[in-house]
């Protein structure tokens, strides 16, 4: 997990044209590994396909 | 009344400068003169406006001279985040990018309702680097310092605002709260806060940082002053289309209606978890004092708190994302780092947070059926040391920066109004959230107001000046 995680950082900054010196790469990688954490205890709860996020107008 | 402007609340002043027995250039002076002796310590001003508020002080007193209706602030010193728009300076949002901007052209909509009423804008307050931040710290500015002990945080993001009111530079002050930014500073500087209903005051003309979870509001030191900055800010705006076209609710009128008939509980499971003694003794007191038994749960609290890390992480790093190519070096290395994991969050995450909020909306929504006010703790605990990396909750060594707003988190998720009251705990106070419905500050206002009376909450003096 940790290499995939690695690779993953390194492949999304290429993708995204996102600059990342080896400097920075420990806190960038902590920092996602808590947001991961964190998606995936919203991901786990289960909700129901009919959920709408969209705005919509009341008045 | 205080006989020393500086001492005096924003209440006390206007009513001085309408009845002529005080001046607001007198007033505005006082507020100049205690921040030139004390930010030197507090670091909670990055601009005086000193020459802009002789004026404004200046046209308010030849306005009263002249015979005409002086505002409910007139005269009152105040000053703003920086992420606020001040006519002729750059809106730097904490940071250094920001500084290259050009001069704003136009004050930001609640500084122009605050000066309609005679306020008086004195300068512009430190804050977390784009209010990405809980604790007050700015690597560009240094750090807010707490005005009850100057070797611990001010809080974050609105770190200078908390600072200035907390310390009585200023009886008002203004800031933004996305996660808890208002909260929390109050909370550690023992002021009171609020942060108004999502859509409720207009953020046209200050910068961002999340915009489906951006709120503006007021800090003060008493509920009197809270409630006259708050209710003349209020209206419609065009200019930010997350406001909406409401009627001004005022609320002034009704602070004195006390408690009788309100509903209160005490947020249980998530918000009595992760606390030092001393924010389960400020609710405790909080709760005793308004007679409150009963404990709700807000249903998964933690996954709310999930949520909201997931859009700020993922929408801040959206709305920097230029600026993370162009100029990575440029920015607090600490926050282009949670940036830069931000905009590598999958989207699915983000979708799936945005539709949790909705779940969480309703079911929370459902609880206000038989409750008016929920009581939270604003803080985990009191405001730590600057440069303070951890704490221990419930046994559990934590980061503090982001564990700061554990318990602010889940309520801004879907833009509750809240009024962050301060209890005067020695040595250092600590805040209590009171949580209303929907577009009901005016309880929560009521709530603040009959604990202020009782005595229960107060801003303590400045013990660190």
């Amino acid at each position: 997990m940790a290499d995939q995680l690695d690779d993953y950082v390194s492949a999304i900054a290429n993708a995204m044209g996102l600059p990342l010196e080896d400097a920075w790469r420990p806190a960038v990688r902590a920092n996602l590994e808590v947001a991961l954490r964190l998606a995936r205890l919203v991901d786990d709860f289960p909700l129901p396909d009919e959920l709408v996020s969209a705005a919509v107008y009341s008045t | 009344m205080s006989e020393t402007p500086t001492a005096m609340s924003a209440a006390e002043i206007a009513q001085a400068v309408s009845n002529r027995k005080l001046t607001a250039l007198a007033a505005t002076e006082a507020a100049l003169a205690r921040i030139t002796a004390h930010d030197k310590v507090l670091n909670a001003f990055t601009d005086v406006t000193a020459d802009l508020a002789r004026s404004q002080a200046k046209a308010v007193d030849a306005a009263i001279a002249a015979g005409q209706s002086a505002g409910p602030l007139a005269g009152v010193p105040f000053a703003v985040k920086n992420l606020f728009d001040v006519k002729g300076l750059s809106t730097r949002a904490g940071s250094k990018i920001n500084r290259d901007l050009p001069p704003s052209p136009r004050d930001a909509t609640l500084i122009e309702r605050m000066e309609a009423a005679g306020a008086v804008l004195v300068g512009a307050l430190n804050m977390g680097e784009y209010a990405y931040d809980f604790t007050g710290e700015n690597v560009h500015d240094g750090p807010s310092r707490n005005p009850h002990d100057r070797t611990r945080m001010a809080g974050g993001s609105s770190g200078g605002s908390g600072s200035a009111v907390g310390g009585a530079l200023v009886p008002i002050a203004l800031g933004s709260d996305t996660n808890g930014s208002i909260r929390v500073p109050s909370s550690f500087c023992g002021t009171f806060g609020l942060k108004p209903t999502y859509g409720r005051l207009s953020r046209a003309r200050s910068f961002p940082f999340v915009a489906s979870l951006d709120h503006l509001g007021p800090f003060a030191r008493s509920v009197t002053d809270l409630a006259l900055a708050y209710d003349v800010m209020q209206g419609p705006d065009v200019e930010d289309p997350a406001c909406v076209a409401r009627a001004v609710e005022p609320t002034v009128p009704l602070l004195s209606e006390g408690i009788g008939g309100l509903r209160v509980a005490i947020a249980g499971g998530y918000f009595q978890q992760n606390l030092l003694p001393e924010a389960v003794e400020a609710v405790a007191r909080v709760a005793k004092a308004l007679g409150a038994t009963q404990t709700v749960e807000l249903p998964e609290a933690a996954r709310a708190r999930a949520a909201a890390f997931i859009m700020t992480t993922t929408e801040g790093a959206a709305l920097h994302l230029d600026r993370l190519r162009k100029r990575p070096n440029d920015f607090d290395p600490a926050v282009r780092d949670r940036l830069v994991a931000g905009a590598m969050v999958p989207a699915v995450y983000v979708d799936r947070a945005q539709k949790f909020r909705r779940w969480f909306r309703a079911r929370v929504l459902e609880l206000f059926q038989s409750v008016d006010v929920i009581l939270a703790p604003a803080t985990p605990c009191v405001a730590p040391k600057i440069g303070q990396a951890t704490f221990t909750l419930d046994g559990v060594e934590l980061p503090v920066r982001p564990n700061i707003g554990i318990h602010t988190q889940p309520i801004s998720f879907i833009g509750l109004p809240v009024a962050a009251v301060p209890v005067p705990l020695e040595p250092m106070p600590i805040g209590v959230q009171i949580i209303a419905a929907p577009w009901r500050e005016d309880i929560a206002l009521r709530v603040a107001h009959a604990l202020e009376q009782m005595g229960v909450v107060a801003a303590p003096a400045p013990r660190g000046l």
